[in-house]
């Protein structure tokens, strides 16, 4: 920035002079939006970071620094944990989106005014890029992760994480700096009053930066525009709730990827097509190896059975409740030597990028974690993790690990 | 407008920080992708999403938005304005497409096969359904309010 005034940046003049039209335009109404962000961006902030946490010694990216909630071992009650914070993260965030746009638009003639003389000012314009194209990335890489689509070809993980901080770091700048505008804005004109002020008789706010100096004849009142938002928010919550659903709601998510499943089946994170598996290797011939101990399926059938109902929850915001039966992990920790484990290494048949995972000792010794061998009353699915998966409660789903091979439990 | 007050130097001294912490902490998050050298080649097109989204964002999506907003004076006028009966179900169109668009223009399908064992066939045919029932929701609704306002003056 050394030798550069702000004088010396001069954008088109023809951009100086855009026409802003809009009669509703103004800082009272950026600001119920504002307000609106600032109440649920740290729920979705809070609920990503809390995600990162949940993946334990599995997190990805697995070195951020110091830029991460303090680490803790992820619970394993309520059961519904990872349930309640990934959809909460995911569904909050999509709702969030036409309140985001709207804001932009409520601020977009910012863009377009000529840069301050003030070196100061202009720093913290520059800021606004971190602010605004944080949020947009994130939104973006947000959504495409949730739809299987990685056309960006980066770590989804690494940016989608590495974007949150650069996005913290304008948020928290930015409402450093405009709470004070944002309750006097908000002060400017009552809630109330604008909730009963029809389109005849919709005004434009007093002269300000956001206001146009020559608006157009209002064609939508503010309450309208606070309708219209919230009305798009109400939208994609509705199409996106189902994904967290089980039975014919589900299919109300008409347009996401977890709206749908095959008849009479439950959602998977993975097919067993796509693990490119062996049918052999999970046959007669597969065994349980527990260290010393190998156990064919039909000795661990002959186990005790627990039974539980327990949720699948993904990364993604989807999520399933089912009934699951198998052995507990505790009783093999104990047929294995190791009664009171450290905790546990699940390795799968498989060799994708979650083939194998590790669990805690409250996720090993919880009555409710289980080498599952059936659901809902039948043998799994190769698709569910034929002959033998785990199932933990609180668990994010990606190290519910299928296909099981191999558990170490660590003394 | 008068010009504004000048800022006291303790306030401008604490938003110098601020500005600073700010840029200090997104920097300090970048190191999260130059930590991890296989990261290494795709921070380009990190950057490139970064400021795309900006860009896109602000010279693209919302000139194109105002404009065809711009585009509903030319409505005829009507005894019950036509304008927000075709803005909404058009946003509403719109915001859609856009949340949801890898499964409408069917984008990532083998990911998606793999994950889900599904395809992404039906999305597209019920974007389009769910489009034409929210024009003919909105549709509807304006031929009620000039039914009653044709009643109402009656």
């Amino acid at each position: 920035m050394i030798g550069l005034r702000a004088s010396d940046l001069r954008l088109p003049s023809a951009a100086m002079r855009i026409r802003w039209r809009s009669p509703i335009r103004g800082p009272w109404l950026t600001s119920v939006f504002g307000l609106v962000l600032l109440c649920a961006l740290p729920v979705v902030i809070v609920t990503g970071l809390l995600d990162w946490v949940a993946y334990g010694s599995g997190s990805i990216p697995g070195d951020v620094g110091g830029l991460h909630l303090p680490r803790f071992d992820w619970p394993t009650r309520p059961a519904w944990l990872f349930r309640l914070t990934q959809g909460l993260h995911v569904g909050l965030g999509i709702v969030l989106v036409p309140v985001v746009l709207a804001k932009l638009w409520s601020v977009i003639p910012k863009l377009f005014t000529r840069p301050d003389r003030d070196l100061l000012k202009l720093a913290e314009r520059g800021t606004l890029v971190l602010l605004v194209g944080g949020i947009l990335f994130e939104i973006v890489t947000g959504l495409l992760n949730i739809q299987y689509d990685y056309v960006f070809g980066f770590s989804f993980y690494a940016a989608h994480y590495t974007g949150a901080w650069v996005f913290i770091a304008g948020f928290v700048l930015h409402v450093a700096l405009k709470l004070p505008t944002m309750v006097r804005s908000l002060r400017s004109r009552s809630l109330r009053a604008e909730l009963r002020t029809p389109l005849a008789e919709t005004r434009p706010e007093p002269p300000h930066d956001l206001v146009a100096p020559e608006p157009a004849r209002p064609t939508m009142s503010r309450r309208g525009a606070l309708a219209l938002v919230g009305g798009g928010s109400l939208l994609l919550a509705g199409l996106t709730v189902g994904q967290t659903l089980d039975g014919p709601l589900r299919a109300t998510a008409l347009l996401l990827p977890r709206g749908r499943t095959a008849p009479g089946d439950f959602p998977v994170n993975r097919t067993f097509e796509a693990s490119a598996i062996d049918a052999r290797d999970v046959g007669d011939s597969w065994r349980l190896d527990l260290g010393n101990v190998r156990l064919t399926r039909a000795e661990l059938a002959a186990l005790p059975q627990h039974t539980a109902e327990l949720p699948i929850a993904c990364v993604e915001g989807w999520s399933t409740q089912q009934t699951w039966s198998g052995v507990r992990l505790r009783d093999l920790a104990a047929l294995a030597g190791v009664p009171s484990p450290s905790g546990a290494d699940v390795r799968s048949v498989e060799n994708g990028p979650f083939a194998h995972a590790a669990l805690t000792a409250d996720q090993v010794l919880h009555p409710d974690a289980l080498l599952a061998l059936r659901v809902n009353g039948a043998d799994l699915s190769p698709d569910h993790g034929y002959p033998a998966r785990v199932i933990v409660p609180a668990l994010p789903g990606v190290h519910c690990t299928k296909w099981v091979a191999a558990i170490g439990f660590a003394r | 407008m008068s010009a504004p007050a000048p800022t006291r130097t303790p306030v401008r001294l604490a938003q110098a920080v601020g500005v600073l912490g700010c840029v200090a902490l997104a920097g300090y998050a970048a190191t999260i992708v130059v930590r991890d050298p296989t990261l290494h080649p795709s921070i380009p097109w990190m950057l490139v999403w970064f400021a795309g989204a900006v860009l896109l964002h602000d010279l693209v999506l919302f000139p194109l938005y105002a404009a065809a907003d711009r585009a509903l004076a030319l409505l005829p006028a009507t005894r019950v304005p036509l304008v927000n009966h075709v803005r909404l179900p058009l946003l509403g169109a719109g915001l859609t497409l856009l949340v949801y668009l890898p499964g409408i223009i069917r984008q990532g399908g083998p990911v998606v096969h793999a994950a889900t064992g599904l395809d992404q066939e039906p999305f597209l045919a019920r974007w389009l359904w769910l489009v034409l029932a929210m024009a003919g929701v909105s549709a509807l609704v304006w031929v009620v309010r000039v039914t009653r306002r044709s009643a109402a003056d009656g």
